[in-house]
């Protein structure tokens, strides 16, 4: 790289500053600084100004007129169908997750005991479910699961079995706002998990081969160990995506029957928007904001740690 | 040069004598209002209505010297409504915006004080029906100016050759298409009837539907057969007053009621009604004219033998739901006089007139006197007479989903579903009456916060 080499003609120090300036421009950190900024004005913009605001706004009154504090939360704590939310938020996210990283996990070995020249076409067709917009192949499964005139229960009629309430019912709703959850999200587990299984070293599975291992104590000692760190991240990130779900249950029973589908998105939805009490509805959604935190902190300080000891 | 200090006392002289000019003068027509004026109107569910609709705004645009631009919102998903908070939030959008039924107490602080207008409406026109009354007068100040389109009721929407053939109940002489009436039959038109004949037209494999899910035609067909027997979630007050008799004898009825309906009820949509008429399985149903008017196109079979007529009566008296359609002009628009002017010339009966034959008769008219002026009702067909019922012609009273509280704690209890999750978790969740009723009242405690 050429060097400027600066000349002070004048003797007043002039360019000398400006060649300091120009050496200060091309350090690789103020060169870093100055191309992060545009994403840090995004992050700033489109993140933590709204995260901002809708904390601002959980702590006014529903006119948005007095600042209330807490009150909006303590306001919640006291309110039947709020602790109901929390509940399903807590059951459709753990057993979503579960789901999706089980399929994730025996989808991704299925995929990669396929031979590579006829892996590419099966991974872009398990990853069809992840890549439709939500909303429209919900739209799709809300079809199937019509509460009077549903498809599957059309097949079901005709091998005599009798149809189920998939939307109608309790039980049934939450199983169907489950399933539809996994089968969105499990091709994003199975392309993760797909990845870390190429990334173990072939060695690991020869030396453990000639001393005997079986395919059980293979994965016991060796995959699993080695994917820990991507199972953490990917499970930690679909729990806050998860959680932070809409499309699926506004689509396909706008929190019925007896509001037993609603989640803290849905439920933030019809107290905020819909009824127009705006600081309720973000107090709603910001409940599991502290818990949220605490688990990726302690998830991402686990990660770390494994890495460093690698 | 002084200038005269402006003392709080002082100012607040000033703003309310200017208030009160503003709400007691008269409404002076600013002739060739000029400027822009962005229209958000409602997406009318039949077909060539909102043609008619932007021919209208922008033929009195161009009368007027005024460009007018309409955007037709749907309320699917509620689009109309979420479109309203975001305009409101961000101050910019639209000049004139639809806000039916609870949308004009719920952004009253964002509309423009319409008492000018809709006192030179009535002065002109008549009186309007006592719904909008109540939802578009808030706190003594008019905040919505009656729309030429949109507004609805829910009828009982009923196949007439089935409840003749199965329950031996011939609706079209009880309610024929003209103004002789028999009073002893009407009176026989009774809950108690209604359920009977359910009854029958279950086993027959053409049960009634309606939905008792979390959907607006859930609440507006459930708060009338309350209404009817006399329960009021909360009252003129903002009293709660769930705990009743009448609540328990309301729930009981539908306990029954229920047990003829489809399952699926309680996962319907706003559109599972008329599915469920139009397939030709459902007998009976409580809907403006929309499920007849695609059955028309759809399944004609079906259509040529739908009646609309009263709702049954309950031991308080006889209700229908209404659903006003209003028009507001949003605070931020700089062109507030121009919309004044659209509101006074969408409310002439040439207007509205236009309107009812677009809609086939969807429409109602929110001024009482247009009701004598039209016979687009008696002259829809098939069969002759379908439509002659849907505008109130006996004694049924005009009701809103949580009427009598206050607008802004009924509107919430239209909005969060409380009465079809009160009933379903009786009919469906198998909660005692007294449980049921104590989560109705933990969740009337939370619609009440300021």
């Amino acid at each position: 790289m050429a060097t400027t080499i600066a000349i002070d003609a004048s003797g007043d120090g002039t360019l000398t500053q400006r060649s300091a300036f120009w050496l200060f421009m091309r350090r690789k950190s103020t060169i870093g600084v100055l191309m992060v900024l545009p994403l840090l004005a995004i992050i700033a913009g489109l993140v933590a100004y709204p995260a901002g605001y809708s904390m601002f706004l959980s702590t006014l009154n529903k006119a948005e007129t007095k600042f209330v504090g807490f009150a909006n939360y303590l306001f919640l704590f006291k309110r039947e169908t709020f602790w109901m939310v929390v509940q399903q938020s807590i059951i459709f996210a753990l057993v979503a997750v579960v789901g999706k990283a089980f399929i994730g996990f025996v989808a991704a070995h299925a995929v990669n005991t396929i031979p590579t020249k006829g892996q590419r076409k099966w991974r872009g067709m398990m990853l069809i479910p992840w890549v439709i917009p939500p909303a429209l192949s919900t739209l799709g499964w809300w079809w199937l699961f019509e509460p009077t005139y549903s498809a599957i229960n059309w097949v079901l009629a005709e091998i005599g079995v009798d149809a189920i309430p998939w939307l109608s019912d309790t039980f049934w709703a939450r199983f169907s706002v489950i399933l539809v959850n996994i089968w969105i999200g499990a091709p994003f587990f199975l392309i993760m998990y797909l990845a870390a299984l190429k990334s173990i070293p072939e060695e690991l599975y020869e030396a453990a081969a000639i001393d005997g291992a079986n395919a059980w104590q293979r994965l016991y000692h060796i995959t699993l160990p080695m994917m820990r760190n991507i199972i953490a991240i990917t499970v930690l990130f679909s729990i806050i995506v998860t959680f932070a779900n809409f499309d699926i249950v506004r689509v396909l029973t706008q929190g019925g029957p007896r509001d037993s589908t609603h989640l803290f998105a849905t439920y933030a939805f019809r107290v905020g928007i819909e009824s127009n009490d705006i600081p309720l509805g973000a107090s709603v959604s910001l409940f599991m904001f502290p818990v949220l935190a605490v688990l990726a902190f302690l998830i991402l300080r686990n990660v770390r740690k494994r890495a460093m000891e690698l | 040069m002084a200038l005269t200090k402006q003392t709080r006392r002082r100012f607040l002289k000033g703003a309310a004598a200017t208030a009160a000019f503003t709400a007691t003068a008269p409404y002076i027509k600013t002739a060739y209002s000029a400027g822009t004026l962005s229209l958000g109107l409602w997406d009318h569910w039949v077909p060539g209505a909102n043609d008619v609709m932007e021919r209208i705004c922008v033929d009195w645009g161009k009368a007027n010297n005024v460009d007018v631009h309409v955007d037709f919102i749907t309320s699917i998903g509620n689009k109309l409504l979420l479109t309203a908070q975001a305009e409101t939030r961000a101050e910019t959008g639209h000049d004139v915006y639809c806000v039916p039924l609870w949308l004009v107490s719920m952004f009253r602080d964002s509309l423009v004080p319409l008492d000018d207008v809709v006192q030179e409406i009535e002065s002109r026109h008549g009186k309007l029906v006592p719904s909008a009354w109540f939802l578009g007068n808030i706190d003594g100040v008019w905040r919505g100016a009656p729309a030429p389109t949109g507004s609805l009721s829910y009828a009982n929407v009923s196949r007439a050759d089935l409840y003749l053939d199965h329950a031996g109940i011939d609706l079209k002489a009880i309610f024929p298409a003209n103004g002789d009436r028999d009073p002893a039959l009407v009176d026989s038109w009774t809950y108690d009837a209604f359920l009977e004949a359910a009854e029958k037209l279950h086993a027959a494999g053409h049960p009634f539907g309606a939905a008792i899910a979390p959907a607006p035609d859930a609440s507006a067909w459930l708060s009338t057969l309350f209404t009817a027997y006399g329960v009021k979630l909360v009252d003129e007050s903002g009293d709660i007053t769930v705990d009743s008799d009448e609540t328990r004898e309301v729930l009981d009825y539908l306990s029954r009621l229920t047990q003829f309906m489809d399952p699926g009820v309680y996962a319907w949509d706003d559109a599972g009604n008329n599915r469920w008429l139009i397939s030709g399985t459902g007998s009976a149903i409580f809907n403006p004219p929309s499920a007849w008017a695609v059955a028309k196109r759809d399944n004609p079979d079906v259509a040529q033998h739908v009646w609309h007529h009263d709702a049954p009566r309950g031991p308080a008296g006889r209700y229908r739901a209404a659903t006003p359609f209003f028009w507001g002009a949003w605070q931020f628009s700089p062109n507030v006089s121009a919309a004044k002017d659209l509101f006074l010339h969408v409310a002439s009966p040439e207007v509205v007139t236009e309107m009812l034959q677009a809609s086939q008769g969807f429409d109602l008219p929110l001024v009482e006197a247009y009701y004598e002026s039209n016979d687009i009702w008696s002259t829809a067909t098939p069969p002759d007479g379908v439509l002659y019922n849907y505008p109130i012609r006996g004694d049924e009273v005009q009701s809103v989903a949580g009427y009598p509280a206050p607008p802004e704690i009924a509107s919430a209890i239209a909005t969060q579903g409380v009465f079809p999750n009160l009933v379903a978790r009786v009919t469906q969740g198998g909660d005692s009456f007294d449980d049921a009723i104590g989560w109705a009242e933990n969740e009337l405690e939370g619609l009440m916060r300021g």
